[in-house]
């Protein structure tokens, strides 16, 4: 029996014509969407790219931000990013272990995950009135890195738990039984082969939230950082400027700004949130493939 | 509790009173065993601790305004009142303006938004493959990764004069401009969980439609597309909460003009950039304080809605199937 090639009918060569011109044009939708991820970067790079210089980021800011750089900006945000992680990371992997470890499908378990999704799904400004009410008011931090720094770690508590849980759950059970058969109590097994095992998912995690802290406005602009400061911040219970709530001041409220210090102050945000992400990405495609269980 | 159940005939001893020293001493409140418990505790306030903040946002965001909201707001004028001037001599509290700016710009948000999502959605899901689909699901990150005082600033300084230049308007700062950003801000997001719900769709459907003959198109238009309806409408849903939650890149790309719009091509104001543009002027404690966070309120209890229902439908969806 000779193989014939397989031969469409006049009919399915017009179908899968149809198919590929659908193909293409589904693809071109798609691009359409990811064209103004590189637009954005390249309109700040072409705009902001040289005067992001050296000087810009190591001069304090002059004039309301008109000229000078963003020293300040930029020693404040790392200050309120810090604080947001020390307070976030160590409740958010807490969560993430009793809802992978411990937690069984009852109610309590069905209710935390409610409230991570809603805690997720809350707008930054709520956060903003909550931050304002309960921790520059209520617990008298005032006007605070600490409380700012609050703020931000509530709005990224969902961020740990989510990616620290999913990493944790990809931990085989084999290894718990093993550890367990060995005598060890729940806790060291958690100790010595969950955490280790799922320490990329924390540090997926720690990134996410370094780039929501650095990028959000509206929650700390009421509860800590300030339009203007000459100082570097010398404890959390000092005012910060931000680089965030800087940007939105230069673009919109401060006259007179030479027009590429907004595009500038852009494009750092956009490159460390990017930057960020890629060594995100690059964990979990290095993750993916090596273990292979 | 399984050997107990299993077993009618009265429980096997497991442990005898007369064991000997060596099993006493496995079952002994050493160290690890504190560390254990208190391990357990520790772990345990970590998770409850997401309902105690969804609990206290909601506490004390409620009573920061309670006392303006019983006494002296009434929820008519709040909610259908058109002057919104909480700063002369008689303020009048009315928000339909910041409602009918949200719901503007929410409707071109998601006009935006939605087809292009749903496009990448199919594009990544069910033709892309291989390097391809990996570059484009990053793309679709780094959208997502943007910070919203960028996508403002890209509104303020770059949209502006485009939009002022094409349909010859004097302001650019108009619901077209807040509505197309924050769609490009919701896509990612509709697009991602878009994605998951066709992920969701059993490759046996597809396997059985093409076994049948049908094309691609048709095994995605007849077979996958409504069967992942529900978790298509789940991912609507969470776009819709996440352009009407937007707070910085709304107020400087809508213009915050106190007005109820009547274009596209109107400035307009909403809730959420109404409450960061007016908190920090307002007196602590006082009525204009209070009413913002009333607004927050609202707010609150409306995204807790959208994100009951979406996660009721998305698990509904895989309790199902």
């Amino acid at each position: 029996m000779t193989a014939t090639q397989f031969q469409p009918s006049a009919m399915e060569g017009r179908a899968m014509s149809t198919q590929r011109l659908l193909r293409m044009g589904f693809l071109a939708v798609t691009l359409l969407l990811l064209i103004p991820t590189f637009l954005i970067l390249g309109v700040l790079i072409f705009e902001g790219g040289p005067g992001l210089t050296w000087e810009f980021l190591t001069a304090k800011p002059r004039d309301n931000g008109a000229s000078g750089g963003i020293a300040t900006a930029l020693v404040g945000t790392i200050w309120l990013t810090t604080t947001a992680l020390v307070l976030a990371l160590p409740l958010g992997v807490a969560a993430a272990i009793y809802l992978s470890e411990y937690a069984r499908d009852n109610w309590l378990t069905r209710t935390i995950n409610i409230a991570i999704v809603n805690l997720a799904g809350v707008p930054s400004i709520v956060h903003a009135l909550f931050g304002v009410g309960a921790f520059v008011y209520f617990m008298q931090f005032g006007k605070s890195i600490l409380a700012a720094g609050a703020t931000l770690a509530v709005m990224t508590l969902p961020v740990v738990i989510v990616s620290t849980r999913e990493s944790m759950q990809a931990v085989p059970q084999a290894f718990r039984d093993a550890c367990w058969n060995m005598g060890a109590t729940r806790w060291q097994t958690i100790w010595r082969i969950v955490l280790p095992n799922s320490g990329s998912g924390i540090l997926t995690g720690l990134i996410l939230v370094v780039c929501r802290a650095v990028g959000e406005t509206a929650p700390i602009m009421f509860t800590g950082a300030v339009f203007l400061r000459q100082l570097y911040p010398d404890s959390v219970f000092d005012k910060c400027m931000a680089l965030s709530l800087h940007l939105f001041n230069v673009s919109t409220q401060v006259k007179d700004v030479p027009a590429h210090i907004p595009f500038s102050v852009a494009l750092l945000l956009v490159l460390v949130v990017l930057s960020m992400n890629s060594v995100a990405i690059y964990f979990r495609m290095k993750l993916r493939g090596t273990k292979k269980w | 509790m399984q050997a107990k159940s299993s077993a009618p005939s009265p429980a096997p001893k497991l442990v005898d009173d007369k064991q000997p020293a060596w099993a006493k001493s496995l079952d002994v409140r050493d160290s690890a065993w504190r560390t254990d418990l208190i391990a357990r505790v520790a772990v345990l306030i970590g998770g409850v601790s997401a309902i105690l903040f969804i609990a206290a946002i909601f506490i004390f965001i409620g009573t920061q305004g309670m006392e303006f909201m019983w006494n002296r707001l009434s929820l008519t004028e709040l909610l259908f009142g058109e002057r919104w001037d909480p700063t002369i001599e008689n303020p009048t509290y009315g928000a339909l303006p910041l409602i009918m700016g949200t719901a503007w710009i929410t409707l071109v948000a998601m006009v935006v938004a939605v087809p292009l999502a749903f496009a990448a959605a199919v594009y990544v899901g069910e033709f892309a493959q291989g390097k391809q689909r990996e570059w484009l699901k990053i793309g679709i990150e780094f959208l997502a990764a943007i910070p919203s005082v960028v996508w403002g600033v890209i509104g303020f300084l770059v949209m502006r004069p485009i939009i002022e230049d094409l349909f010859d308007l004097q302001v650019g700062l108009t619901v077209l401009n807040a509505g197309i950003i924050l769609g490009l801000m919701a896509a990612p997001i509709i697009a991602t969980i878009a994605e998951d719900a066709l992920k969701a769709v059993p490759d046996s459907y597809r396997e059985a439609a093409e076994s049948l003959g049908a094309t691609r198109w048709q095994v995605i238009w007849r077979v996958v597309l409504p069967h992942a309806r529900p978790g298509l409408s789940a991912a609507v849903l969470l776009g819709v909460g996440r352009a009407f939650g937007e707070t910085i890149a709304v107020l400087m790309a809508s213009g915050h003009m106190l007005q109820v719009p009547s274009s596209i091509f109107d400035s307009a104001a909403t809730l959420t950039a109404t409450v960061a543009a007016e908190l920090g002027e307002a007196a602590v404690g006082g009525d204009h304080y209070q009413v913002l966070f009333v607004l927050g309120l609202l707010l609150f209890l409306i995204t807790f809605c959208i994100n009951l229902i979406a996660d009721r439908i998305v698990r509904g969806r895989r309790s199902t199937s």
